[in-house]
């Protein structure tokens, strides 16, 4: 009964294997089609299962923002076309063990790319902060 | 409407203890139950029953029947048992009982014992649940079908497993409150009923054990909304009222000779509710109990808690020394070390400890709480 966050990176994160360098618009569309559905098998499950919390994709493209002090507009900078990292979207799950987020994370990242052949993308699995329980000493 | 509610809630899991105990299998009694609630709903805004526990009994049983004659026209077998059940008492607790054996049967996830028994013991509708748990209602909808799906595989085994109720109802209780429903109360209410009709002394221990740190609960919070320590709590904002009831109930579960952990975790509770100020804790008395707790239940969070208790009664050092003992990955490691060196004089260690602590809190309110340790002691390491 924990929730974590399934954080899917464009850009970051540890070196991608060998069949996930292929940009995805040089796939066939059904090999798009194909992982695209998977995805969407991955969510029914968890629904099906009692552990699907959130799922979102973001836009790749975005602007960073900051006060500039009492009346003044906000200032915007961005967006940069070389960032370090660049996250894709999430999955939020509410699962039993920590083992049972990362067998989820494992699951998502056996979605199909070129040729039907599992991704093996890496996903960063981070744990939500929880309330303070009431038994503390 | 609301006092519907409230009816709804208490009337709802005894009519399916009613429906269980007359032989109907655990998931379509719920759906027997849950359909007479949205008849009663439905009929009784102008026309409430005298007795709504019968009218809901009566109701549910027909629904059950109904459902039962249907998939015996289809397959004809067993339906004599429906038809003709043992009359029974109607009412009596060990409905309870036996309606948490069910909802906390091994065959179950921790996450969905939680959930069948705060929807089927407890009465809250899948909504409460879910938004207590920070989930979508579709999410808990599912978990509580598929719990009620695996149980429809599973048999009791009379008598059910008490240990894991008590787990359950603990795993309840910790999770406190958020959202509309208090938990933390659910828990309370849940384990009375339970130790009304299984008066055994590890159910008394665990009840004592939630009045004793339900009793500091209006102490454990600053107006901002700061947690406090306990060593620093305003002591005259616990609840008296609870922690008398509680020392009550702990002392005539432990004149029964039959200790267990529940037990020996209120106990030490108890030794804290006793101190007038922090000074005057009990710390001997307390390792002692700690001591206990690692024959019964020896983890390595109890063993940290047990090296705290160490540093108050043989001094920092003996502490840190108990601390290295206890495997570094254990959550609150790192905090417990941190408090150790600042007592031992060191403050050095102890704010770049601190701050390490706060960076793996599990929770936001531990982690604000100790960015403020590590900024206290900054604060004193500059000054000195």
């Amino acid at each position: 009964m924990a929730k974590y966050l399934l954080l899917k990176h464009y850009v970051g994160g540890p070196e991608r294997r060998p069949q996930g360098t292929v940009p995805m618009d040089q796939w066939t569309p059904q090999e798009v089609t194909d992982h695209m559905a998977f995805m969407q098998h991955v969510a029914d499950t968890l629904k099906e299962r009692g552990e699907f919390v959130d799922a979102q994709a973001l836009s790749p493209e975005g602007s960073f923002v900051r006060y500039d002090g009492e009346g003044r507009p906000p200032v915007t900078d961005g967006p940069f076309a070389e960032t370090k990292d660049l996250i894709a979207g999430w999955m939020a799950i509410d699962v039993d063990s920590l083992e049972r987020a990362h067998e989820v994370a494992a699951f998502l990242s056996s979605a199909p790319g070129p040729g039907g052949v599992p991704l093996e993308e890496w996903l960063e699995v981070r744990p939500f902060l929880t309330d303070v329980p009431q038994v503390d000493a | 409407m609301t006092d519907l509610g409230a009816l709804f809630k208490d009337l709802g899991p005894r009519v399916l203890g009613v429906l269980v105990r007359r032989g109907a299998d655990f998931a379509s009694a719920e759906d027997a139950v849950q359909e007479a609630l949205i008849e009663a709903h439905r009929r009784w805004g102008e026309d409430t029953p005298r007795d709504p526990f019968a009218w809901l009994v009566t109701t549910a049983w027909r629904k059950h029947l109904d459902v039962v004659r249907s998939e015996s026209s289809r397959r004809r077998r067993e339906v004599a048992d429906h038809l003709e059940p043992d009359p029974g008492p109607v009412t009596g607790t060990d409905e309870t009982l036996l309606l948490l054996f069910l909802a906390c049967h091994p065959a179950l996830s921790p996450s969905s014992a939680v959930a069948l028994t705060l929807r089927a013991v407890g009465g809250l509708t899948t909504r409460q649940i879910a938004s207590a748990y920070l989930v979508p209602e579709s999410t808990m909808a599912q978990r509580i079908s598929r719990a009620k799906r695996t149980l429809s595989r599973e048999r009791l085994t009379e008598p059910g497993d008490l240990a894991v109720v008590l787990r359950v109802l603990y795993l309840i209780y910790n999770e406190g409150h958020s959202g509309e429903v208090d938990l933390a109360d659910e828990a309370i209410r849940l384990t009375r009923q339970l130790l009304s009709s299984a008066p055994e002394p590890e159910v008394a221990g665990l009840l004592a054990l939630m009045l004793l740190h339900h009793a500091r609960r209006p102490a454990r919070w600053s107006p901002d909304g700061a947690l406090v320590s306990l060593d620093v709590q305003d002591r005259s904002r616990w609840d008296t009222g609870l922690i008398n009831e509680g020392v009550e109930i702990l002392q005539s579960a432990l004149s029964l000779d039959r200790l267990g952990e529940f037990q020996v975790q209120a106990a030490i509770a108890a030794l804290h509710a006793d101190a007038p100020v922090a000074e005057q804790t009990d710390w001997p008395q307390i390792l002692e109990w700690y001591d206990l707790l690692m024959e019964l239940n020896p983890t390595p969070v109890v063993e940290l808690n047990r090296a705290v208790a160490v540093g108050e009664v043989d001094g920092p050092r003996a502490g840190l020394a108990a601390v290295a003992r206890v495997p570094d990955s254990v959550p609150r490691h790192t905090a417990v070390r941190a408090h150790l060196h600042e007592r031992a004089g060191d403050l050095e260690t102890a704010h770049s400890l601190y701050a390490v602590a706060s960076r793996s809190a599990a929770s936001a309110a531990e982690r604000d709480h100790l960015t403020r340790q590590a900024a206290r002691v900054h604060q004193r390491l500059h000054r000195a």
